[in-house]
Parts: structure tokens; C-alpha cells; sequence
């Protein structure tokens, strides 16, 4: 296929798992652990925007604001009933108890939504061809979407007091905490953003692909692999970390089987972690 | 173990036996954990002074100073601030009763703008704190040129300025600096002691642990010498730069 419907493939996919590695960033930022479930928490999204479209007829896009809120009380609640008992734990503890959390929700998402594919819209999409481009719809939708989010957390993290105070948790937490930062605050907005931009990689996922109470677990790989190639804990590197991944893993496709994108991430994320650990915007090593 | 008296301190215009201390610490026994490192230690300070802490490494020098900030467990006597009890006060508390606190180390957020670090500092304020941070930028012109450059990224005698701006961005009365010119260059040494001397100029009491001891008692109105957390001597700057048993011991002959 051509090199530029490949890239256009990968900055699509790129968009998907920028928006979860963000949440997996600012998570380990405040709370310096990996939180496993961050894929799992997507699916629940995506399958929440898939009961809203079933019930209502409405796009996909439309349920994501109701998939956001969801996925965010759905993370908070996961954080005060187990993870907040966890506090001050080794981070090992708590990553477990995060893959145990996985488990938990992809269960649930399975019992309640059935284990088979699913898709948001049946039909084909009519492509728009642009030169030799062919560009789907949802692809546009998707990636505008995603970078509307993405300034808006921006403006988030850099206009506003709670933004701040986030960045400064997990800039230096003993100085933010005796500047009068509201720790279990901040440390809750946190797992909302998380969890609602997570959503919204699940919901776009689900958009480009389908529904599957899997698609969380095997999105989570090459989403740790944006975070950690950004730089772990650093929200904006996550940007950067998931593109590259996205077109890395769509690019590959020219000279390996399609079937192997998982493992691009995972090689990529093996040779970062080896040759430079604290990834591209030096964050945290893991 | 003789503890000098301060009877010259009627060349100090510090001390008015009428004033309400501003930092009282009485007989404080504590330490972090299980072991004490502090042994029925006193300190006493007004707001018009610049008090300095001295003496060798492990004698308990920072832990006084953290004790007044609710870093360490006291387990005995009491930590006073304008004659209210604040011993063992959470330290969010003791930020809250108008006492600042410089770390010696990670005292700035790396990855934020000077701006920005001194809106964390004044983040308790509900009131506008604008006006208090023009006047920091009057204070440290050098923060007013580089407002919107990462801490990170500024040398460590501007790190040390931005930090002590951000501590008096809530106004308080005391201010509690932990080896402010640890890894100074010389010239950044200096600016930061005239830096202190002025902060201490606006009313704001200065409670500093300092390694260039000679420099530190310079400008101090009082110093005191620990030595196995303990108090050894206590005495103005003056006479204890002038004390040989002191030079000799403590300040490298």
C-alpha cells in the first residue's frame, strides 16, 4: 500500500493511543504507578457509547460526552474503593491490584455486553479521495476530536488552578503539598481525565474498528509504549509518544504482516526502555 | 559546656526584652522515627532578626529547623510562634500561621515557569496575589526577566531566588531558609546573603541553617552553635566570630 495512506493510517491510530497514553501518564505523574486497567477503562467507554447509539440512533460522536463521564466516574470510583487503601504502598502492589482491576471490568464489560465483535455503525462508509488519499470519515472525526481534547487539556493543565496544581504534584509533590496543594483532590480529577480521555480512545478505537470486550487489553500494550517512548509521567510527551508509535505500527504493515503491530510497539518500547529509559521528554524511569 | 551569654547584645538592636518572640523553641527533645536527635534545645527569636544555626555535620542543625515546621516528631517541650503553640502542627498548618519554608534541595517545581511557581507559592491566597508578586519581581529583578522561563532550566542561584520568592508569596512572618547558598557560586553567595538581609529589612523574621558560617554570622543579629544536638554557644554574630573556642571548633580556626 502506499507510504502515505499508511502514515495517514498511523496518525489515525496515533490519535487513539496519544488519548490513552495521557491518562497513563498523568496517573503515573501523581500516583507513580502503571495503571494496568487504563485499557480496560477505554472498552467500558466504548461500550457505554455503544448502549447510547443502540438506545438512541445518535453517531457515535455524539455518545462520547456520555462515555467520557461514564469512563471518569467509573475511574473514580475504582480509585476511592481500592486504590485509595493503596496509598503510600510500593508501586508494585498497586500494579498488580491494577491488573486485578483489568480483569474485573473486562469481566463485567463481557457479562453485560456479551463477548462477540460489535460495531458502533453497520454500512460502509463512503470514502472521500483526495489525490491517491482515501480518507474515511470517521478517520477525520477522529483525529479532529482528538486534538480538540488534547488543547483542551492543555488549557486545562496550563490556565487553570487545579491544571497547575496537578503539574506541580507531579512536578514535586513534598513542595506542592506544603504550598496548601489539595492532594486527594487533585489526585481525584486526576483519574477523571484519565478515565474520560481513555473513553475517548476507547470510543474512537471502536470507531475505527470494532467492539470486543478484549480491545482494552490489547491496546494497552502499545499505549504503555507511547507513554513510556514520551517519557512516563510527562503528559506531553505522550503526544509525541503516540504518533510515533500509531505510524510505526501502521508502517510496518509494508514489510511484516499485519498481524505483528502489537509487536512493533513492543519492540520499540524494549529498545527505549534499554537505550534511553527516561523516554524523549525525559520523564519519570520506570 | 558553656553557653556565652548574650549580654552584648545591647549593641544588637534586636533584642527588646519586651517583644513577644516570634519563635520560641523550648527545651525540645525529638527526632525522625524512633531516635532523638534533638536534646532539650532553646531558641528564641523577634520578627527584626536574622537568626543562624551552626555547627558540624549530624549535630541537628536542619532537624531544628524542621522542627519548627512540623517535619520532625518532638517529644518533648514546645514550639511557640507569636506565643501560639504550634509543636508538631502539620507543616500545610504551619505554611498557614505565616511561616515560610525554603528546602535546601528541590525547593523550586522544575518543569513550571518562574510565574507559575510563584502562583504555587500563593496558592492558600483567596485574595489577588498579583500586587505581592510584582513586589517579588522588584525583589529579585532577575525572576521579572526570566517570568516565563522553566525553574529547571535556571541556574542554581536563580533556582535559590525563585525559591525564596515563592516561600513570600504568602507573606509570612518567618521564613525558614535550609543552606540557601549550598553549591553557590561566590559571587552568588553574596547576592543571596544581601538578598536575605533584605528580606529580613521588610519585617520578616530569617531562622537559617548555613554552611559558609562565617558569612552567615556576618549578617546574623544572633547565631547558635549546636554540637550533638545540643545548644553549645549562643551569642550575636559578632561575638561568636570573635569567640576563638568557637573559630577554632566550628568555623575552621
Amino acid at each position: 500500500m502506499d507510504v502515505v495512506q499508511l502514515f495517514v493510517y498511523g496518525i489515525v491510530l496515533g490519535s487513539i493511543l496519544t488519548l490513552g497514553a495521557i491518562g497513563v501518564s498523568l496517573i503515573y505523574g501523581i500516583l507513580r504507578f502503571a495503571h494496568f486497567a487504563q485499557g480496560d477503562v477505554a472498552a467500558f467507554g466504548a461500550y457505554i457509547a455503544l448502549s447510547v447509539v443502540v438506545a438512541s440512533g445518535l453517531p457515535a460522536l455524539a455518545a462520547l460526552p456520555v462515555a467520557m463521564l461514564a469512563a471518569a466516574g467509573l475511574a473514580i470510583l475504582i480509585d476511592q474503593t481500592v486504590y485509595r487503601r493503596l496509598r503510600g504502598a510500593s508501586p508494585v502492589i498497586l500494579l498488580i491490584s491494577s491488573f486485578g482491576m483489568a480483569l474485573v471490568i473486562r469481566s463485567l464489560i463481557q457479562l453485560v455486553w456479551g463477548p462477540h465483535n460489535q460495531t458502533f455503525a453497520s454500512g460502509i462508509q463512503i470514502p472521500y479521495r483526495v489525490g491517491g488519499l482515501v480518507l474515511k470519515p470517521d478517520h477525520l472525526l477522529i483525529v479532529a476530536a482528538a486534538v480538540a481534547l488534547v488543547v483542551g487539556l492543555h488549557l486545562f493543565l496550563t490556565r487553570t488552578r487545579m491544571g497547575k496544581a496537578m503539574r506541580a504534584m507531579s512536578d514535586n509533590m513534598d513542595l506542592a503539598l506544603v504550598s496548601g496543594v489539595p492532594a486527594e483532590r487533585v489526585v481525584m480529577v486526576t483519574w477523571a481525565l484519565a478515565g474520560a480521555l481513555g473513553a475517548a480512545a476507547g470510543v474512537f478505537l471502536g470507531m475505527d474498528t470494532r467492539l470486543h470486550p478484549q480491545m482494552g487489553w490489547s491496546v494497552l500494550l502499545p499505549v504503555f509504549a507511547a507513554a513510556i517512548l514520551g517519557g512516563i509521567g510527562k503528559p506531553y510527551g505522550a503526544i509525541a509518544g503516540g504518533l510515533v508509535i500509531g505510524v510505526a505500527m501502521e508502517m510496518s504493515t509494508m514489510v511484516i504482516d499485519p498481524a505483528y503491530k502489537p509487536a512493533v510497539a513492543f519492540a520499540i518500547m524494549v529498545l527505549v526502555l534499554v537505550v534511553r529509559p527516561q523516554g524523549i521528554f525525559a520523564g519519570k524511569v520506570l | 559546656m558553656s553557653i556565652a551569654s548574650a549580654a552584648s547584645s545591647a549593641t544588637s538592636s534586636a533584642t527588646g526584652p519586651a517583644a513577644t518572640p516570634l519563635v520560641e523553641i523550648d527545651k525540645v527533645t525529638g527526632g525522625y522515627g524512633g531516635s532523638d536527635i534533638l536534646s532539650d534545645v532553646e531558641l528564641s527569636m523577634t520578627a527584626d532578626q536574622i537568626v543562624v544555626i551552626i555547627g558540624p555535620n549530624g549535630a541537628g542543625k536542619s532537624t531544628l529547623m524542621k522542627s519548627v515546621f512540623g517535619l520532625v516528631r518532638i517529644r518533648q517541650g514546645h514550639i511557640r510562634l507569636d506565643g501560639e503553640e504550634i509543636t508538631n502542627l502539620r507543616p500545610d498548618l504551619v505554611v498557614q500561621k505565616g511561616v515560610g519554608y525554603v528546602p535546601q534541595e528541590r525547593n523550586v517545581f522544575p518543569s513550571m515557569t518562574v510565574a507559575e511557581n510563584l502562583e504555587m507559592g500563593a496558592f492558600l491566597r483567596r485574595d489577588d496575589f498579583r500586587p505581592q508578586m510584582r513586589r517579588m519581581y522588584d525583589l529579585f529583578p532577575r525572576l521579572a526577566e526570566r517570568r516565563d522561563q522553566l525553574a529547571g532550566s535556571m541556574s542554581g542561584g536563580e533556582r535559590q531566588m525563585l525559591a525564596m520568592a515563592r516561600a513570600l508569596m504568602l507573606e509570612p512572618r518567618l521564613l525558614l531558609l535550609d543552606e540557601p547558598t549550598a553549591g553557590l557560586s561566590p559571587l552568588f553567595i553574596d547576592q543571596t546573603f544581601e538578598r536575605i538581609k533584605e528580606i529580613n529589612s521588610l519585617g520578616i523574621g530569617i531562622l537559617m541553617v548555613e554552611q559558609n558560617a562565617r558569612q552567615a554570622l556576618a549578617i546574623a543579629d544572633m547565631g547558635y552553635v549546636l554540637a550533638t544536638g545540643r545548644n553549645r554557644y549562643t551569642d550575636t554574630g559578632a561575638n561568636l566570630l570573635d569567640n576563638p573556642e568557637v573559630a577554632e571548633m566550628f568555623l575552621g580556626g
